[in-house]
């Protein structure tokens, strides 16, 4: 599906719509139950802003198959901002909450959720600040989109959609807990390219 | 303006100078004859009379006025030759558009003898820029304690009219009475530092809401109040004649205009910078705008200003005040108290009475020239433009615009509060006792010391 | 923001924001491990030339906690009283590439005029001025004040601000650096200001301060205010005729225990007690006052090496070239309780 060119002189491509993410978290969630043979010492960390509410989805969705699960004690937010290596190249970000579940993250199987995965510098960020936080039995890495160009020896555990890009292209993700597009609420993965 | 320079001058009268079609006074256009240190002759005549070596200058287009006479100077020397010396002061005050300079009592040591006053008025000789006036102490020391040989600055070579311990208020009423009355024997007059000192212990600023603000110790308007109506006071009393330097606030103004309409004998001087900058300017900490007294606020520049026009206050005086850089790039409190104005008077003065309406150059030339000179009992400056009167004059170019650089200032001091201001007005050129020590806007040549005695008065050729 | 020199040129959005981060901050100092890698490689300077160990070691510590590396420099008693100027040790300083200088003077206007210098290319931090401001310190007591009020009202501290807070600042607010920055700081946040004290202590242009003036503090306290604010009375106040005796200015300007139990006769059970420190003890607060749960004095402390790591942050985390303030388009997700 293709959105003629806005008038900014940007081209936009939606390449997941609400459907796509939800059939990709879905499977996702699966993937994770399997990889770790159950929910046992699951706790999914998702990394800010889009992160956390993806993180809350999947904790969702393995709660939906193992009701013994809820879905509020696994899902946590981990915030990297003070752990980045790039911090002296922007304008000074705030850092955002950290919310660990209630039962911590040492020895547990921590997901890392992200909404794209592009150099892998947000990640290595990420592994600092949870060393910082306690020490889990394991880190794995759940993302919506993965776009390639890594920067850093990382790969994820689970992708929710490989995405060839051009580094000028940007990846969108809008969610309907953290975005409203002209006054509504939506669920999108968007290509942008300046033409 | 251009001159046409005339290969061959006389040693003994100097040059002549034919200044043609300046306004004079900013009114009726006539050409002026300056010549063996007067005006020799105005209108027609002066042209018909010209010699034939005559320097022809033309004036079209500039306001020929008398020079200026500072009430208020510190020149620095002796003792803070690194500041300013005579020679640099006065260079200042030439390109200023002044033709005499009265040189503050607080140098080091005090000029509080015969001998210092004379010193520094053989220095203003040597110099040649500009008449160099002494003002002689009122106490020995500064000190405020002991009346300082008053009469014996007075009979000196220098010929001390003025006395005053600025910088210091002369605060204990027995020994201002006391000098108010005894200077009445030479015609002298005690100029005021009115300051009351027990008010403004640690005073770093304007007391009020901007002080309040930035927590700096205050300086009330009420220090400076109560001196000055103290002091009128006693001149009525005693019967004398009372200077009040540097007026800076409104409630000042009208005990001064109080006081003359009772007839008392009392004159003021206001500063440039406290007829155009307020406290607000000490929100930056910047110590250029740290002087003594305080920056103001809006309503006191207003009240200023039209005090000046209305003759309550009689003269404008700089208070020119230079110092070394390392006194003012430190903190606030630390600074010296002080801004140059010797080369931004003129041009801050156009701008704030002229260029508003609310003095014609008539006017200018009565608070530049006219008035100090009397009150510094200087009989010949700020005289009439007419034949016979010694030609200490400016030429003065109205329409010019310049920015305040203090880097190109002749003054020592790189304290000037108008720095990267646009101003008004530009002295083109500038004659003391007939001889051009400004042309073209820069410094021409000093007078040569008289040749005959050099010991001998500034006006007596 | 380039530097902090005082609450009054502080918009609201950067109050907030310095707030907000100094949530974070907190947090950071609730886990076993208190230190974040963000200022790793940076040097901040403590440049002190008055005493003030509990300022001093505060920022000590909000600048190790973000890995930064401290220099102390305490110009009291070092080649500064020898007649040094500011400006060479602001020279000497840049030449060993300090990325902050946290400034403690007795001159108000000193950390402003580092900063606009031109001597030194670093952040400057106000750490107290003379008369002038103490930015951190009201920075620390909005903070307090915040979380306070967030508890009263049920809510998350962080995003909100002091609308409809009554804050009473009693004793010598003339002299008063702490004072001053909380006048601007709280009403910039949305709080209602009264200030109490004699009058020889409130300055000359108070009029014109966003707060109103009250010379008897109980009729101050029964305005209802939210929190009371004790300003320490310095030694030198004392013999400057400022008021005939401490005796009489602790029975009309102290909070003493008589006014302790005026709080609860009001029914003020949610107003607390605030002292910057340090006390006077029986002079402008009671014992009693000082350590009762009404008092924050503790809590005071605790904040302000978040605040302290939030302003150091701020200043020195982002690129220092690149001055653009931070556009959110969205609000900050902030979860719901907060489990350490």
């Amino acid at each position: 599906m293709t959105v003629p060119a806005s008038e900014s002189g940007i081209h936009k491509r939606v390449v997941l719509a609400e459907a796509d993410i939800d059939r990709a978290l879905t499977r996702i969630a699966h993937e994770i139950l399997e990889a770790n043979k159950g929910s046992r010492d699951l706790v999914l960390l998702g990394i800010p802003r889009r992160g956390f509410p993806l993180a809350q989805r999947l904790a969702q969705k393995i709660a939906a198959v193992d009701p013994t699960v809820d879905p509020d004690l696994i899902a946590g937010q981990l915030d990297v901002t003070m752990y980045r290596d790039d911090l002296r190249r922007h304008p000074t970000r705030s850092p955002l909450a950290t919310q660990l579940p209630p039962s911590g993250i040492d020895d547990k199987v921590v997901v890392l959720v992200d909404d794209v995965l592009y150099s892998g510098r947000t990640i290595r960020a990420a592994l600092d600040a949870l060393a910082d936080l306690g020490r889990p039995r394991a880190v794995r890495l759940a993302v919506l989109v993965d776009r390639g160009h890594r920067e850093l020896p990382i790969r994820a555990d689970h992708v929710g959609k490989n995405l060839p890009t051009s580094s000028r292209e940007r990846v969108r993700v809008h969610l309907a807990e953290t975005d409203l597009i002209g006054g509504s609420a939506v669920n999108e993965v968007v290509i942008e390219d300046r033409v | 303006m251009t001159t046409t320079t005339s290969t061959r001058t006389s040693a003994r009268t100097g040059t002549a100078y034919l200044i043609r079609g300046g306004s004079l006074l900013g009114r009726g256009v006539e050409d002026l004859l300056v010549r063996d240190g007067r005006i020799a002759a105005v209108g027609s005549a002066a042209a018909s009379g010209a010699p034939q070596d005559a320097v022809t200058i033309d004036a079209d287009g500039l306001v020929v006025l008398p020079g200026m006479v500072d009430l208020h100077t510190h020149l620095r020397e002796p003792g803070r030759e690194d500041a300013e010396t005579v020679e640099t002061g006065s260079r200042a005050a030439a390109l200023g558009g002044f033709t005499a300079v009265h040189a503050m009592a607080n140098s080091s040591p005090v000029a509080d003898t015969a001998g210092v006053v004379e010193q520094v008025y053989r220095l203003g000789l040597a110099s040649g820029w500009v008449e160099v006036r002494p003002v002689g102490a009122v106490t020995v020391g500064l000190g405020g304690e002991r009346l300082a040989e008053l009469g014996a600055m007075a009979e000196s070579r220098a010929g001390v009219r003025v006395f005053s311990d600025d910088g210091i208020c002369v605060s204990d009423p027995v020994l201002m009475r006391r000098a108010l009355e005894y200077v009445k024997a030479f015609d002298g007059v005690i100029a005021q530092h009115a300051q009351e000192p027990r008010l403004t212990e640690g005073a770093q600023m304007n007391e009020g809401d901007v002080s309040a603000v930035l927590g700096l110790a205050g300086w009330p308007a009420v220090a400076e109040e109560s001196i000055i109506a103290r002091d009128v006071l006693l001149a009525q009393h005693v019967g004398s004649r009372l200077h009040v330097c540097h007026v800076s606030t409104a409630g000042s103004v009208e005990i001064i205009r109080w006081a003359k309409a009772r007839g008392i004998d009392v004159t003021a001087e206001v500063t440039p910078h406290h007829l155009l900058l307020t406290d607000e300017l000490v929100r930056s900490y910047d110590p250029v705008y740290k002087v003594n007294p305080p920056l103001r606020t809006p309503d006191d520049v207003t009240a200023l200003r039209a005090a000046l026009a209305d003759g309550t206050i009689d003269a404008v005086g700089t208070d020119h005040a230079p110092h070394p850089s390392e006194h003012k790039e430190c903190e606030w409190a630390q600074a010296a108290m002080g801004m140059t104005g010797l080369e931004t008077a003129l041009s801050v003065v156009q701008h704030a009475m002229v260029d508003t309406g609310l003095l014609d150059w008539e006017g200018f030339a009565r608070v530049t020239s006219v008035t100090p000179a009397r009150i510094g009992r200087l009989g010949h400056q700020g005289r009439p433009l007419a034949a016979g009167e010694p030609a200490n004059l400016i030429l003065v170019d109205p329409a010019a615009r310049w920015t305040v650089d203090p880097t190109t200032m002749a003054t020592k001091g790189r304290n000037s509060p108008f720095r990267g201001l646009q101003l008004p007005g530009s002295v083109r050129a500038t004659f003391y006792a007939g001889h051009a020590t400004v042309l073209d806007g820069r410094l021409a040549t000093p007078r040569p010391v008289p040749a005959a005695d050099e010991e001998a008065p500034a006006w007596n050729l | 923001m380039k530097h902090l020199l005082s609450t009054h040129d502080l918009s609201a959005r950067n109050a907030l924001r310095l707030l907000d981060v100094a949530e974070e901050m907190a947090a950071v100092g609730d886990r076993e491990i208190k230190k974040l890698p963000a200022l790793r490689g940076r040097t901040v300077v403590n440049l002190f030339f008055e005493d003030s160990t509990r300022t001093r070691i505060s920022f000590e510590a909000a600048a190790k906690r973000l890995s930064a590396d401290v220099i102390n420099f305490a110009a009291k008693g070092s080649s500064v009283s020898k007649g040094e100027s500011l400006k060479d040790t602001a020279q000497t300083l840049e030449a060993m590439s300090a990325d902050a200088v946290v400034i403690r003077h007795p001159a108000s206007g000193a950390p402003a005029r580092l900063a606009a210098s031109g001597w030194i290319d670093a952040a400057v931090v106000n750490a107290g001025d003379g008369t002038h401001e103490h930015p951190t310190q009201a920075l620390l007591d909005a903070f307090t004040l915040r979380r306070h009020w967030a508890r009263v009202g049920g809510t998350p501290s962080a995003g909100t601000d002091l609308t409809g807070m009554k804050v009473l600042i009693v004793g010598d607010v003339l002299h008063s650096r702490v004072a001053r920055s909380n006048v601007w700081l709280l009403t910039t946040l949305g709080a209602e200001v009264l200030l109490a004290g004699p009058p020889t202590l409130l300055p000359i242009g108070v009029g014109a301060w966003p707060c109103t003036v009250h010379y008897d503090l109980d009729d101050a306290l029964a305005q209802r205010p939210d929190a009371v604010m004790m300003l320490r009375l310095q030694a030198e106040r004392m013999n400057a005729a400022f008021f005939p005796s401490t005796r009489e200015y602790s029975r009309r300007w102290g909070f003493d225990d008589g006014r302790l139990a005026l709080l609860d006769a009001l029914g003020l059970d949610d107003t607390v007690v605030m002292h910057p420190g340090p006390m006077n003890r029986g002079l402008e607060i009671s014992s009693a006052a000082a350590d009762s749960p009404r008092s924050t004095v503790l809590a005071q402390v605790r904040n302000g090496v978040s605040v302290r790591m939030a302003a150091l942050y701020l200043l020195l985390a982002g690129d220092p070239h690149d001055d653009v303030p931070e556009q959110h388009d969205l609000p900050a997700l902030i979860p719901e309780g907060r489990t350490p």
